[in-house]
């Protein structure tokens, strides 16, 4: 039995220690808000925080990852009004979706390790997570926008 | 007759202990020698010329040091710039991570977020180690690009090399991160000589002076 700790919730589960943690958290734990884009940790896709760290989960085995804390895009906030989740939905940044729970994950490090992120400093980190439609520009606003609902306490909705 | 006895007594004695003194002295003075010679610089510093050192043979094992540490396996995270370097032809690492402070990447885009502690079985997959990064924004240790001139004088100088003096360079060679050159993970070649091969030429290289090649 491996023990995660998912979103501060515990879950015990039965898997080979080997197994990729996206499989754990899609198929086993059953949140399946995290996605497999390229399972060679080259689209950012699959992008979970591990005690913080913005690890791809489809080449994180399981094993790696008892005991430590991860967060999933369901866990993000309690009640979707983390910052960047406000400005997602203000910018209205998604077309088709399917990259973007890494997106905010990934964007997630950047803003707490960088409050108030330059469009380079932005290139940077954001670098990793591909989207096939292209929203890159709508994402870049939206960090921006992130980062002063973040700096200045701003309330939305 | 007495008086010239006595006078030849006088001076005998002194003669012979500083025979013997001198002969002492001699003696260690050679012995000192046979180990290390000492030669005073007009700057005022001295150097030790050690009876090991052997520039022939060191400038040779540099040489077959050098062509390991231009193999893709050393040079892709020895880059002249701030992203790693990937393949047997070194391209820029995709994705362009950055070095970073500590050279373990930034914000959402650090080296073990996607390279595990051990490799990840499959092609085109990250290849992994406990410890993986680059050298830090402070001591880059730039491989990509060095001459063998350039980066004998590098990796001799504790300033460039990370404050490694001797020793710590001698056992360098063993490190893990470095020894991860030689288990690349799936289709990438391995540095072109064995890891003994390639550490016996290190030690050389470093014992017999250290020497930089022309």
């Amino acid at each position: 039995m491996i023990s995660l700790n998912i979103n501060q919730k515990q879950y015990q589960i039965d898997v080979n220690p080997d197994m990729p943690l996206l499989w754990a958290i899609r198929d086993i734990v059953g949140l399946t808000g995290t996605k497999y884009g390229c399972g060679v940790a080259q689209c950012g896709a699959c992008v979970v925080l591990m005690n913080g760290q913005a690890v791809r989960s489809c080449v994180t085995k399981v094993g790696r990852a008892e005991e430590q804390k991860i967060v999933t895009i369901e866990g993000l906030s309690e009640d979707n009004k983390h910052p960047l989740q406000l400005a997602w939905q203000e910018i209205d940044v998604p077309q088709c979706g399917y990259c973007q729970s890494g997106q905010l994950l990934s964007a997630a490090v950047l803003l707490r390790e960088n409050p108030n992120p330059t469009d380079h400093d932005i290139d940077d980190a954001m670098a990793g997570n591909i989207c096939r439609c292209g929203t890159y520009l709508r994402i870049r606003k939206a960090i921006h926008r992130a980062a002063e609902i973040q700096l200045k306490g701003i309330k939305i909705g | 007759m007495k008086h010239f006895a006595a006078n030849r007594m006088r001076y005998f004695l002194p003669v012979k202990t500083i025979i013997i003194i001198t002969t002492i002295v001699s003696i260690i003075g050679i012995m000192t020698t046979a180990f290390k010679s000492k030669t005073v610089f007009p700057g005022g510093h001295t150097k030790y010329l050690d009876k090991n050192k052997d520039s022939i043979e060191s400038v040779q094992a540099f040489m077959k040091v050098y062509k390991v540490l231009m193999s893709p396996r050393c040079v892709n995270c020895h880059p002249a710039g701030d992203v790693p370097l990937q393949g047997e032809d070194s391209h820029l690492h995709t994705m362009f991570p950055k070095r970073g402070v500590d050279g373990k990447g930034i914000y959402a885009m650090k080296c073990a977020n996607c390279h595990q502690p051990t490799n990840t079985s499959g092609l085109h997959t990250p290849p992994g180690n406990p410890n993986w990064h680059l050298p830090p924004a402070d001591m880059k240790m730039v491989f990509q690009g060095r001459t063998a001139h350039q980066l004998a004088k590098q990796l001799s100088d504790p300033k460039q090399n990370g404050f490694k003096n001797k020793e710590q360079l001698i056992s360098h060679a063993s490190d893990q991160l470095v020894m991860s050159a030689w288990n690349p993970g799936e289709g990438r070649l391995l540095p072109p000589m064995s890891h003994e091969e390639f550490k016996k030429a290190w030690v050389t290289w470093i014992n017999k002076g250290t020497y930089v090649p022309k």
